[in-house]
C-alpha cells in the first residue's frame, strides 16, 4: 500500500492553485497504485486554511505549525519536512511544480535520500513501478523517467491535472509535530515590483508574441508591422526580453504576463512550458515557426511552417487584401 | 573573493534534434553544443563579482572531452582556470549523481560563493545547484536576478524571481550557492587577448577516485532516475498546419481566420 503525501503550498491569499491540482495527481496515484493521499500544509497559522480540504477524499491532512514556518526559506521548509518524512516514511511527496518547490524540493530530495522527479506532467504504472512523463530540451521532446529507492519526490507542472476532478470525501485536519529545531537560513528583506511594468497586455484582445526565431533586435520590424495590420499589441517570450528586443514589460509567461486575447499570434516561438502558461486563456492560437516539431504547434488552432521573414510579409499582404475584401 | 561556476554543455537551443535509435537519448553527432544558457549569465555574474572584489573565478564542468571547448570559452572569457570532471563513470547522470561529483571537486578548495545557471536547457532538471548546497551545507537561491555582495563579503543582497512579475529581495549569508536566472546582465563577448591568454590557463583533469568518489557513487550507478524514452510529443494534433509556399499559406490561414474562427 502506497502511502502518498501532497506538499500544499500557501500564499497569502489562501491554497497555491498549483496545489490544488497537485492533490487531484495524488488522488489519481493513490487510486493507480491502491493507496492513500494525505495533505501536509506549513506554515504558521495555518491549521484554519487546512480544514477547507477536509471535504477531499484523503486519510488525512496534515498540519505542521511552527513560527519559523510564517514565511518559506528553504532551511525552515526543509527541516521541517524531511523531519516528518523520516518519521512517516512516505513513499510519494508531491509538490506543484512552482517557484517556491523548484528552489527547495531537489535540495529536500538530497536530505532525504530520495529520488526527485522535476516537472512530472503525466504517470502510469507498470508492473508496479510508476513510469513518470516529464518535458526534455525546454518541452522539444518528452522523457519517461522511472525513480528507484524511497521517497520519490514528484513536483507536478501545471495545467497537467484538474483541481475540479476532485474525489470527494471527508479527511481528518491534525497537527503533525515534528521534533526538530526548524532554522530559517535567510533573511526576507523584502518584495519589489518589477522595473517597467507599464504595458497591461492582461486585457489586449489580439497580441503578436516574438520570440527568439526572430533572430535579432535588427529584424523585429516584422513583428511590429504584423501588430499594426491586425490592429495588436506586441507581446515576446522570455529570449527576446533577456536580449535586450523588447522591454521586460512586454513578456509573456510565468515570470511575466498572463494574457488571454481573442487571437495570439506566436512567431518564432518554440513554446517552453514557461510561456504556454502565460498565454493559455487565448482563444485562437496562431503559430509561425519554421521548426514543425516545435511545441508551440501542440496548442495552437492554426500553424504556418516556415520562415517567419517570409511568412509575416506575406501574412500582412493577406490580411490588407481581406481587409479592403 | 574567490569564485566557483559550474557549467554545462548543452545542444544549441536552436539546433534540430534527432532522437536516437535507441530512444533513450538525442542523437549527438553534428549537433552543435554552446554553454548553457542561465550558466552562461551565471559565468558574467561570477567574473563581475571577483572584478569588483578581487579574487578568482574557477570553472567546473562535467562531462566528455568536448566539454573542454566550454571550458575554454569560459577562459577565454575572464575566468583563471577550469576543472574537468572527466571520466567515463560521470556519465548518464542524474541530477543527484551530477551534483554529487561537482560537490567534492569544490569541496576540496575554500569557494566563497558557487554560481550556476539556474536550469539546463537539455534535461532541465532545475535541481544540480540546490542539491550541490545541500552537499556543501550551505545556504542557496535559485532563479537570482541580482547579486550584490555586501561590505564585510560575510552576506550577499539577493533578487530572486517570483511568479507574475515580482522579485523577492534576501539576504543570505556567505558561503552561498547561487543559481542565476537568465537575462540578470550582459554577457560578455571573449576578446582576441583573451583567447590568446586561455591557450595557457589550466584546465585540470579530475576523476571520480580523485574525488574520492567511487563508482557507484556518480553517473547512471549512482543516479536515482532511470531514462526509459524519450520522444517527440505527438505536435500539431489539433493544429491545422499550412506549410510550403508562404504567400498561399498566408492565404489560407487568413480565411480560416476569417471565416472559421471569426476573429479578423
Amino acid at each position: 500500500m502506497a502511502n502518498i503525501w501532497v506538499v500544499v503550498q500557501t500564499r497569502a491569499e489562501g491554497i497555491h492553485p498549483m496545489a490544488l491540482e497537485t492533490l487531484v495527481a495524488g488522488q489519481a496515484l493513490a487510486a493507480e497504485l491502491g493507496g492513500s493521499a494525505s495533505a501536509v500544509v506549513l506554515g504558521d497559522g495555518v491549521m484554519d486554511r487546512s480544514g477547507e480540504l477536509s471535504s477531499w477524499e484523503l486519510s488525512a491532512v496534515h498540519v505542521i505549525e511552527h513560527e519559523a514556518l510564517a514565511a518559506y526559506t528553504p532551511g525552515a521548509y526543509i527541516g521541517a519536512l524531511s523531519a516528518a518524512i523520516g518519521s512517516e516514511a512516505p513513499d510519494y511527496v508531491l509538490f506543484p511544480h512552482t517557484y517556491q518547490s523548484v528552489e527547495y524540493v531537489p535540495r529536500l530530495a538530497y536530505s532525504v535520500n530520495g529520488a526527485m522527479v522535476p516537472e512530472a506532467t503525466a504517470f502510469r504504472v507498470e508492473e508496479g513501478a510508476v513510469i513518470w512523463r516529464r518535458p526534455a530540451y525546454g518541452g522539444k521532446l518528452q522523457a519517461d523517467v522511472r525513480a528507484s529507492g524511497s521517497p520519490v519526490l514528484v513536483s507536478v507542472q501545471s495545467g497537467a491535472y484538474s483541481a475540479s476532478d476532485r474525489r470527494e470525501g471527508n479527511a481528518p485536519v491534525a497537527a503533525l509535530a515534528v521534533s526538530t529545531e526548524i532554522i530559517a537560513d535567510r533573511e526576507i528583506l523584502g518584495v519589489e515590483e518589477v522595473a517597467g511594468e507599464h504595458v497591461d497586455l492582461s486585457a489586449a484582445e489580439r497580441v503578436v508574441s516574438a520570440g527568439r526565431g526572430v533572430g535579432g533586435e535588427d529584424k523585429m520590424g516584422v513583428i511590429h508591422d504584423l501588430a499594426a495590420a491586425l490592429g495588436a499589441v506586441v507581446g515576446a517570450s522570455r529570449p527576446v526580453i533577456d536580449s535586450g528586443w523588447l522591454p521586460r514589460d512586454c513578456q509573456i509567461g510565468s515570470s511575466g504576463q498572463t494574457v488571454s486575447p481573442e487571437l495570439y499570434v506566436a512567431a518564432g516561438i518554440s513554446g517552453a512550458i514557461q510561456h504556454l502558461v502565460g498565454m493559455k486563456g487565448s482563444q485562437v492560437v496562431v503559430a509561425i515557426n519554421k521548426d514543425r516539431s516545435a511545441p508551440i504547434f501542440g496548442v495552437a488552432n492554426y500553424g504556418i511552417v516556415g520562415d517567419l521573414h517570409e511568412v509575416i510579409p506575406a501574412l500582412i499582404e493577406a490580411i490588407e487584401e481581406a481587409k479592403a475584401g | 573573493m574567490k569564485i566557483a561556476v559550474c557549467i554545462k554543455q548543452v545542444p544549441d537551443t536552436e539546433a534540430r534534434l534527432r532522437v536516437r535509435s535507441d530512444g533513450l537519448g538525442v542523437d549527438e553527432e553534428d549537433l552543435p553544443f554552446v554553454i548553457n544558457e542561465s550558466d552562461g549569465y551565471a559565468l558574467e555574474e561570477a567574473l563581475m563579482i571577483a572584478e569588483k572584489t578581487g579574487g578568482d573565478v574557477v570553472v567546473f564542468s562535467l562531462g566528455s572531452e568536448r566539454v573542454r571547448e566550454a571550458l575554454r570559452k569560459a577562459l577565454a572569457l575572464g575566468a583563471t582556470r577550469a576543472v574537468h570532471l572527466d571520466d567515463v563513470a560521470f556519465a548518464g547522470g542524474d541530477a543527484m549523481a551530477t551534483a554529487r561529483a561537482l560537490a567534492a571537486a569544490i569541496d576540496g578548495e575554500e569557494f566563497d560563493l558557487v554560481l550556476t545557471g539556474s536550469q539546463s536547457d537539455d534535461a532541465g532538471y532545475g535541481s544540480t545547484g540546490s542539491i550541490v548546497a545541500g552537499h556543501l551545507g550551505w545556504p542557496h537561491a535559485w532563479l537570482v536576478m541580482g547579486v550584490e555582495v555586501e561590505d564585510g563579503e560575510s552576506s550577499a543582497r539577493v533578487t530572486r524571481e517570483m511568479e507574475s512579475g515580482v522579485n523577492e529581495v534576501l539576504r543570505l549569508a556567505l558561503p552561498a550557492v547561487i543559481e542565476v536566472q537568465a537575462g540578470i546582465n550582459q554577457p560578455r563577448y571573449a576578446s582576441l587577448k583573451g583567447i590568446m591568454q586561455a591557450k595557457r590557463k589550466e584546465i585540470a583533469g579530475k576523476s571520480a577516485s580523485d574525488l574520492g568518489l567511487s563508482e557507484n557513487e556518480v553517473g547512471a550507478a549512482g543516479s536515482r532516475l532511470e531514462t526509459l524514452a524519450v520522444f517527440f510529443p505527438e505536435s500539431g494534433e489539433t493544429a491545422e498546419i499550412f506549410e510550403g509556399d508562404p504567400a498561399e499559406s498566408a492565404r489560407r490561414l487568413v480565411e480560416k481566420l476569417q471565416k472559421e474562427a471569426r476573429v479578423l
